[in-house]
């Protein structure tokens, strides 16, 4: 049965990636007034359909440097500033509350669909 | 769970925001402060923010932190003002360089900011307490 085998399905990663995204979103918004920072973000359709990852380094000999911040490390990008500013800096505030609360709010529908899930196998487990 | 994360980076940035707004208390309050040369006179403070990242962390975890506290390069302003205790052999007080309209605009900004991460940890807050309720 495969709803059993696989219970949460594709929220799962959904969830794990949008996680991801609120800490990188929420970094921006932090750095909104620092000189020469540069916003970043992750593709969040790519990075699902695992058509990303491309060019992630590897690390073959022990001697390689680590790439860093984990799995967001080889998909971090940049974002592309309508109004760059004079100290460098390519958060726009306004830009970076609306991709967190539209990130926010599909956290809380990922977590409606788990829990939906939750509720139906426990019925289903019960019988009644 | 990086959603823990989002505290610590929201809040080296309410930090951050809070010496800058402590800066521009000392600049309002320290406005039309005479000295008696150049060099005594109050020059403006600005502090100068720089990204901490944390690269042993599994996520992109980017903090703020107050690199220095920088002073205004603006030359101060010289007033014949001969009967001011505090004027030189030729008459003249030096003010301080801060311009009031200036730190007050600075300070909304940072008000601004703040608010905008205190809303992030709230938000970020309730996706937890949102899903430690999963299945119940």
């Amino acid at each position: 049965m495969p709803l059993l085998q696989n219970p949460f399905g594709i929220h799962e990663r959904a969830l794990t990636l949008r996680d991801m995204r609120t800490t990188i979103l929420a970094a921006n918004m932090a750095n909104a007034d620092t000189p020469n920072y540069k916003a970043r973000d992750i593709d969040f359709r790519s990075l699902m359909q695992g058509t990303a990852n491309a060019q992630m380094m590897q690390s073959t000999d022990r001697q390689h440097m680590q790439t860093t911040f984990g799995a967001a490390g080889g998909n971090l990008m940049y974002r592309v500033p309508t109004s760059p500013s004079l100290d460098g800096n390519t958060v726009e505030a306004d830009t970076e509350q609306n991709h967190y609360a539209d990130n926010a709010m599909r956290i809380q529908a990922t977590l409606t669909f788990l829990n939906s899930r939750i509720k139906g196998i426990r019925t289903a487990l019960r019988g009644e | 769970m990086s959603f823990f994360d989002v505290l610590g980076i929201a809040g080296s940035a309410m930090n951050a925001q809070m010496v800058r707004m402590n800066t521009i208390s000392s600049n309002l309050a320290n406005t039309g402060v005479a000295a008696s040369s150049a060099e005594e006179a109050y020059k403006a403070k600005r502090p100068v923010f720089r990204t901490v990242y944390d690269h042993a962390s599994e996520t992109y975890r980017a903090g703020v932190t107050v690199d220095s506290i920088g002073t205004s390069g603006k030359p101060n302003d010289r007033r014949f003002e001969p009967g001011n205790p505090m004027a030189d052999e030729q008459g003249y007080i030096y003010v301080s360089n801060v311009n009031s309209i200036e730190e007050m605009v600075d300070m909304t900004i940072a008000s601004r900011a703040y608010q905008s991460n205190v809303e992030a940890i709230n938000t970020a807050k309730k996706l937890v307490l949102n899903t430690l309720k999963l299945g119940q």
